[in-house]
Protein backbone atom coordinates (compact mmCIF):
# COMPACT_ATOMS: atom_id res chain seq x y z
CA UNK A 1 0.00 0.00 0.00
CA UNK A 2 2.58 2.40 0.75
CA UNK A 3 4.69 1.53 -2.21
CA UNK A 4 1.07 2.59 -4.49
CA UNK A 5 1.47 5.75 -2.59
CA UNK A 6 5.46 6.35 -3.30
CA UNK A 7 4.69 5.55 -6.87
CA UNK A 8 2.50 8.21 -7.85
CA UNK A 9 4.13 11.10 -7.54
CA UNK A 10 2.39 14.60 -6.76
CA UNK A 11 1.55 16.74 -10.17
CA UNK A 12 3.12 19.80 -11.11
CA UNK A 13 0.84 22.43 -9.27
CA UNK A 14 1.08 24.57 -12.67
CA UNK A 15 -0.32 21.90 -14.55
CA UNK A 16 -3.81 21.47 -12.29
CA UNK A 17 -3.82 25.20 -10.54
CA UNK A 18 -5.21 27.10 -13.27
CA UNK A 19 -7.96 24.08 -13.73
CA UNK A 20 -8.89 24.48 -10.19
CA UNK A 21 -8.87 28.01 -10.45
CA UNK A 22 -10.97 28.30 -13.58
CA UNK A 23 -12.87 25.69 -12.32
CA UNK A 24 -14.08 27.31 -9.01
CA UNK A 25 -14.41 30.59 -10.84
CA UNK A 26 -16.92 29.16 -13.62
CA UNK A 27 -18.60 25.83 -12.85
CA UNK A 28 -17.65 23.86 -15.47
CA UNK A 29 -14.52 25.71 -16.33
CA UNK A 30 -12.17 23.25 -15.93
CA UNK A 31 -13.69 20.90 -18.02
CA UNK A 32 -13.54 23.33 -20.53
CA UNK A 33 -10.26 23.90 -20.46
CA UNK A 34 -9.36 20.35 -20.60
CA UNK A 35 -11.47 20.06 -23.62
CA UNK A 36 -14.29 18.31 -22.13
CA UNK A 37 -16.83 20.31 -23.33
CA UNK A 38 -19.73 18.06 -22.37
CA UNK A 39 -19.18 17.28 -18.86
CA UNK A 40 -18.23 21.60 -18.55
CA UNK A 41 -21.78 22.16 -20.16
CA UNK A 42 -23.65 19.49 -17.81
CA UNK A 43 -21.60 20.86 -14.76
CA UNK A 44 -22.52 24.77 -16.08
CA UNK A 45 -26.09 23.84 -15.83
CA UNK A 46 -26.41 22.10 -12.98
CA UNK A 47 -24.64 24.29 -10.76
CA UNK A 48 -25.98 27.25 -11.94
CA UNK A 49 -29.47 26.07 -12.35
CA UNK A 50 -28.96 25.30 -8.75
CA UNK A 51 -27.66 28.65 -7.60
CA UNK A 52 -30.05 30.81 -9.77
CA UNK A 53 -33.15 28.63 -8.47
CA UNK A 54 -31.68 29.25 -4.62
CA UNK A 55 -31.74 33.31 -5.57
CA UNK A 56 -35.20 32.63 -6.89
CA UNK A 57 -36.23 30.99 -3.87
CA UNK A 58 -34.74 34.45 -1.87
CA UNK A 59 -32.38 32.30 -0.02
CA UNK A 60 -30.52 33.44 2.70
CA UNK A 61 -26.26 34.07 1.89
CA UNK A 62 -24.26 32.91 4.87
CA UNK A 63 -21.68 35.12 6.95
CA UNK A 64 -19.26 33.88 9.05
CA UNK A 65 -19.69 33.71 12.59
CA UNK A 66 -17.95 32.67 15.85
CA UNK A 67 -19.53 31.44 19.44
CA UNK A 68 -20.61 28.13 20.34
CA UNK A 69 -19.82 25.07 18.23
CA UNK A 70 -23.10 24.87 16.07
CA UNK A 71 -23.30 28.49 15.17
CA UNK A 72 -19.50 28.23 14.20
CA UNK A 73 -20.03 25.12 12.15
CA UNK A 74 -23.16 26.11 10.44
CA UNK A 75 -22.64 29.58 9.96
CA UNK A 76 -18.71 28.91 8.66
CA UNK A 77 -19.68 25.94 6.74
CA UNK A 78 -22.54 27.67 5.05
CA UNK A 79 -20.22 30.88 3.95
CA UNK A 80 -17.69 28.45 2.27
CA UNK A 81 -20.17 26.39 0.77
CA UNK A 82 -21.58 29.87 -0.81
CA UNK A 83 -18.39 30.97 -1.80
CA UNK A 84 -17.35 27.56 -3.72
CA UNK A 85 -19.62 28.64 -6.19
CA UNK A 86 -17.09 31.21 -7.53
CA UNK A 87 -18.40 33.93 -9.69
CA UNK A 88 -22.08 33.56 -9.34
CA UNK A 89 -21.44 34.24 -5.46
CA UNK A 90 -19.06 37.04 -6.40
CA UNK A 91 -21.85 38.81 -9.14
CA UNK A 92 -25.09 37.82 -6.40
CA UNK A 93 -23.04 40.00 -3.21
CA UNK A 94 -21.64 42.93 -5.76
CA UNK A 95 -25.08 43.45 -7.31
CA UNK A 96 -26.80 43.26 -3.96
CA UNK A 97 -28.75 39.74 -4.05
CA UNK A 98 -28.06 38.55 -1.38
CA UNK A 99 -31.07 37.98 0.85
CA UNK A 100 -31.31 38.57 4.66
CA UNK A 101 -32.55 35.19 6.54
CA UNK A 102 -36.60 35.32 6.44
CA UNK A 103 -38.64 32.30 7.91
CA UNK A 104 -40.45 30.37 5.49
CA UNK A 105 -39.99 27.13 3.69
CA UNK A 106 -39.62 28.22 0.49
CA UNK A 107 -36.55 30.37 1.85
CA UNK A 108 -35.27 27.78 4.15
CA UNK A 109 -35.01 25.76 0.57
CA UNK A 110 -32.99 28.52 -0.98
CA UNK A 111 -30.67 29.11 1.42
CA UNK A 112 -29.82 25.27 0.69
CA UNK A 113 -30.09 25.45 -3.07
CA UNK A 114 -27.26 28.10 -2.78
CA UNK A 115 -24.92 25.91 -0.07
CA UNK A 116 -25.75 22.62 -2.73
CA UNK A 117 -24.62 24.94 -5.83
CA UNK A 118 -20.96 25.11 -3.88
CA UNK A 119 -20.70 21.98 -2.90
CA UNK A 120 -21.33 20.43 -6.01
CA UNK A 121 -18.69 22.87 -7.42
CA UNK A 122 -16.17 21.91 -5.16
CA UNK A 123 -17.15 18.16 -6.63
CA UNK A 124 -16.85 19.77 -9.80
CA UNK A 125 -13.17 20.86 -9.16
CA UNK A 126 -12.08 17.41 -7.52
CA UNK A 127 -12.89 15.80 -10.94
CA UNK A 128 -11.19 18.49 -12.80
CA UNK A 129 -8.30 18.44 -10.97
CA UNK A 130 -8.16 14.62 -11.10
CA UNK A 131 -8.43 14.94 -14.66
CA UNK A 132 -5.18 17.53 -15.22
CA UNK A 133 -3.31 15.46 -12.50
CA UNK A 134 -3.83 12.50 -15.45
CA UNK A 135 -5.78 10.46 -12.44
CA UNK A 136 -8.92 10.34 -14.77
CA UNK A 137 -9.42 10.18 -18.26
CA UNK B 1 -34.75 38.69 -10.10
CA UNK B 2 -38.46 36.98 -10.60
CA UNK B 3 -39.14 35.33 -7.41
CA UNK B 4 -40.07 31.28 -7.72
CA UNK B 5 -42.29 29.64 -4.92
CA UNK B 6 -42.18 26.42 -4.91
CA UNK B 7 -44.06 23.40 -2.74
CA UNK B 8 -42.24 21.04 -1.31
CA UNK B 9 -41.89 18.16 -3.94
CA UNK B 10 -41.25 21.02 -6.55
CA UNK B 11 -37.90 21.55 -4.83
CA UNK B 12 -36.97 18.86 -3.94
CA UNK B 13 -37.17 17.39 -7.57
CA UNK B 14 -34.86 20.14 -8.14
CA UNK B 15 -32.59 19.67 -6.08
CA UNK B 16 -32.36 15.99 -7.17
CA UNK B 17 -32.37 16.87 -10.41
CA UNK B 18 -29.41 19.09 -10.17
CA UNK B 19 -27.40 17.17 -7.48
CA UNK B 20 -27.93 13.84 -10.16
CA UNK B 21 -26.59 15.24 -12.75
CA UNK B 22 -23.20 16.59 -10.43
CA UNK B 23 -23.04 13.01 -9.21
CA UNK B 24 -23.51 11.25 -12.48
CA UNK B 25 -20.97 13.37 -14.65
CA UNK B 26 -18.07 13.43 -11.63
CA UNK B 27 -17.94 9.93 -10.73
CA UNK B 28 -17.90 7.56 -12.98
CA UNK B 29 -15.03 6.92 -15.90
CA UNK B 30 -17.32 6.25 -19.44
CA UNK B 31 -20.56 7.99 -20.49
CA UNK B 32 -22.99 4.98 -20.29
CA UNK B 33 -21.86 4.99 -16.71
CA UNK B 34 -22.34 8.13 -15.63
CA UNK B 35 -25.53 8.38 -17.26
CA UNK B 36 -26.57 4.98 -15.45
CA UNK B 37 -25.69 6.29 -11.75
CA UNK B 38 -27.48 9.58 -12.86
CA UNK B 39 -30.98 7.84 -13.02
CA UNK B 40 -29.65 5.47 -9.76
CA UNK B 41 -28.86 8.37 -7.97
CA UNK B 42 -32.16 10.29 -9.21
CA UNK B 43 -34.49 7.12 -8.11
CA UNK B 44 -32.93 7.07 -4.88
CA UNK B 45 -33.67 10.75 -3.86
CA UNK B 46 -37.25 9.91 -5.04
CA UNK B 47 -37.33 6.66 -2.95
CA UNK B 48 -35.72 8.68 0.18
CA UNK B 49 -38.35 11.68 -0.56
CA UNK B 50 -41.57 8.98 -1.17
CA UNK B 51 -40.20 6.80 1.77
CA UNK B 52 -39.65 9.79 4.82
CA UNK B 53 -42.72 11.64 3.68
CA UNK B 54 -45.03 8.24 4.61
CA UNK B 55 -42.45 7.40 7.62
CA UNK B 56 -43.60 11.68 8.44
CA UNK B 57 -47.42 11.01 7.75
CA UNK B 58 -47.27 7.35 9.57
CA UNK B 59 -45.89 9.06 12.32
CA UNK B 60 -47.96 11.83 13.10
CA UNK B 61 -50.69 9.61 12.90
Amino acid sequence: MANEKEAKPAPPVNKWAPVVALSWLIPGGGHFLLKRTGRGVLLLVAVTGMFVCGLMMRGAMFQPQTGDLLTTVINTGGFIGDVASGLLYLLSVWLGYAQPDMPGAVHDYGTKFLVTAGLLNILAMTDAFEIAAGRKD
Amino acid sequence: MPKMNLTHFEAAFLFALFTSIVLGVVTKRTDRDRLQYGIYVFVCFFVALFGIGWLMYWGHG
